[in-house]
């Protein structure tokens, strides 16, 4: 053991090779399951640039020789549904009136929920949240017919309204769930200290509660964006044409059997359609996998 | 009326079918610091917060300052509370956090500012008013916390193991503080711990509870030298009791070999006792070298196993076939099988009725 020996031999942190097996699989899964994902999607931002004799000549993979946004327009503001010609736009407002409202009255009113079964047990609130979880397992379609009766009787059939009633009701089982598992995780004694401050049931929700789920929140929220903006049964089922939602539109334009099938227009409807959520992906992915995380520790 | 602040009357409470606290009686005087001491799960932070109205009771009565509060909640009850994770509010500041409360009670802003401003002189907490909770050291939530307390005016302070999450020095000053505090403001204090540290040197007097039963409440003094049974005896004091088996016959306490004159023991129920009994002896009472001359009695031991901590040295022995510790002295030169002797004096001995475990 001499000096030159811990000179020269290993010092510092090892060096990582770039190459190594561990890497080459790992990196080399990433990029073929990537191709899988984004080839349709490269196919259809193509496809939706070409004119239709480009298209006919059957060479899905190749650039557009010459750009052209006339399938766009065509696909917001000019398509035939029925007897509307005037595209997805239609449909478009459509939905942004169904989403907001149902998104706004689902998450406050789960988060509510959630906030009582974690907080504010009662008698029986486990028996409650077990039978409201359940509610997560049952197929849509099964309820869907009852569902109408119910809306007929009430007089909100056909009306944004009863569709807006229909997703805050069918989003309730899985955004109380989230909500109340991560309502458990904050600390208990916070409560207990409130309610020595002589806070009450809202005072504690909004000026404790509130401030600090706000990952949460952002979950529930991209959830019931994206389930409801891609909803196509409820939106088909409920509402009366006027008030379809882009999706149904979406369907109608690209399954109508009349006249020639426009690739282009339908590969631009159906990308225009499936903005809304991709943006809020794109916007918010690092909270929503905050949330996840943090509504999953504790059950 | 009495000049009790708090009153607990026959106090029942369950979770289901475990009985938490049973048929529970407590005064506690004006002004006074009441420590409620046990180990984990004895009921002692589930009585505190019965009493702060965050557990329902399933039966029986408290009375603060003379009110009946059984049915009424936390905040109408005059008491502030101050808890173990501290429970700031994260997302305001420190200001925020104490006038939380008085602005739930619609209190006028001068006032507020008013209060905030005393109770953050008082807890030398000023220059930290507008941080956030996060940005501040363990000691100083804690005296935020406190400041939440005493920013309400109550008339009892509770406390819920408020010194456990802090490391040792700063456990040490805050105690200090917290007593210092209690002689400034003269509220009544109920503070749960399971350090007896702490409730020796803060408490005007000590619960010591067990599965949800108050086994003694008296001063600290009385609780260490004369514990009513064999739990607290062996509780209070670190290390623990020496307890020995024997039998008392004629006014001597045998046990093999060993024989110790108990005729001017001081029993607490007057008359003297014949039969089996345990004899307890703290590790620091008893007497080596150049005390003996002083013991009543005195006997030879081997020393096990020594352990000196500079301040003292604890030796591990036995004595008829019990384990045995003693405190000597800490320059004391004793190592393993040295054999020592012993002595110990009759006013400073316990006596335990093996069967009831109460002291005799």
């Amino acid at each position: 053991m001499t000096d030159t020996a811990t000179l020269t031999g290993p010092t510092g942190p090892r060096p990582k090779k770039a190459l190594s097996p561990r890497n080459i699989m790992l990196y080399g899964t990433l990029i073929v399951v990537s191709l899988y994902y984004l080839l349709p999607l490269y196919v259809m931002i193509v496809t939706s640039l070409k004119g239709m004799p480009e298209i006919r000549l059957g060479n899905i993979f190749s650039p557009p020789v010459e750009v052209t946004f006339q399938p766009w327009v065509k696909a917001w503001a000019e398509a035939c549904t029925g007897i509307n010609c005037d595209g997805l736009s239609r449909g478009f407002w459509n939905s942004v009136r169904i989403l907001i409202p149902s998104v706004l009255v689902s998450v406050s009113i789960a988060s509510i929920t959630g906030y009582v079964l974690s907080m504010w047990r009662f008698k029986g609130s486990e028996i409650f949240f077990a039978i409201l979880l359940l509610g997560a397992f049952i197929p849509y379609q099964v309820l869907l017919y009852p569902v109408v009766i119910v809306l007929r009787e009430l007089g909100l059939y056909g009306s944004l309204t009863g569709l807006v009633v229909v997703h805050t009701i069918f989003g309730m089982p899985i955004n109380v769930l989230l909500f109340r598992n991560y309502f458990v995780t904050l600390p208990e004694e916070l409560f207990k200290a409130a309610r020595v401050d002589g806070a009450g049931f809202w005072r504690i929700f909004v000026f404790i509660i509130l401030p600090m789920s706000l990952p949460i929140f952002v979950v529930s929220m991209i959830i019931q964006v994206t389930g409801i903006w891609n909803d196509f049964l409820f939106g088909v089922v409920y509402t009366r044409p006027e008030n379809y939602p882009m999706t149904v539109q979406l369907n109608n334009i690209v399954n109508s059997v009349q006249g020639v099938q426009e690739y282009n227009v339908n590969m631009a409807a159906t990308l225009l359609t499936g903005l809304v959520p991709l943006t809020v992906y794109f916007f918010s992915g690092k909270l929503f996998v905050r949330g996840i995380a943090a509504g999953a520790v504790k059950g | 009326m009495t000049k009790n602040s708090v009153e607990i009357r026959n106090l029942d409470l369950s979770f289901g079918a475990v009985k938490v606290l049973q048929n529970l009686d407590l005064d506690i005087h004006d002004g006074e610091f009441l420590v409620l001491l046990g180990s984990s799960g004895c009921g002692k932070s589930t009585l505190l917060n019965c009493i702060a109205g965050l557990l329902e009771v399933t039966g029986g009565q408290i009375f603060i300052k003379g009110h009946n509060v059984t049915w009424k909640e936390p905040n109408e009850r005059g008491i502030g509370m101050v808890f173990q994770s501290y429970a700031l509010y994260p997302q305001m500041t420190v200001r925020g956090n104490l006038s939380f409360g008085l602005k739930n009670a619609r209190m006028p802003k001068p006032e507020i500012e008013e209060r905030v401003k005393r109770a953050s002189e008082i807890l030398q907490i000023e220059p930290l008013l507008d941080r956030k909770p996060g940005a501040l050291s363990g000691g100083q939530r804690q005296r935020v916390a406190i400041g939440r307390a005493l920013v309400r005016d109550v008339d009892v302070f509770l406390f819920d193991e408020p010194l456990s999450n802090l490391d040792a020095k700063l456990r040490a000053d805050l105690r200090v503080e917290l007593k210092r505090l209690h002689e400034q403001l003269d509220n009544t204090m109920i503070y749960v711990t399971h350090d007896q540290v702490e409730a020796m040197t803060l408490a005007d007097r000590i619960a010591i509870m067990k599965d949800g039963k108050i086994m003694q409440l008296d001063s600290p003094a009385e609780i260490y030298n004369r514990p009513r049974n064999l739990y607290v005896a062996g509780f209070i004091g670190s290390p623990a009791m020496n307890f020995i088996e024997g039998n008392i016959a004629g006014n001597t306490f045998t046990s093999g070999d060993l024989s110790v004159p108990v005729g001017d023991y001081d029993y607490m129920s007057g008359g003297a006792h014949d039969g089996a009994a345990i004899l307890g002896v703290r590790p620091e009472h008893v007497l080596t070298d150049d005390m003996l001359p002083s013991a009543d009695m005195t006997a030879k031991v081997k020393a096990d196993l020594v352990e000196p901590m500079g301040a003292d040295t604890l030796v591990w022995t036995s004595l008829e076939g019990h384990p045995f510790r003693f405190r000597m002295d800490g320059q004391a030169h004793v190592k393993s099988g040295d054999e020592i002797t012993i002595g110990f004096n009759l006013t400073r001995i316990s006596l335990f009725d093996p069967k009831t475990e109460d002291r005799l």
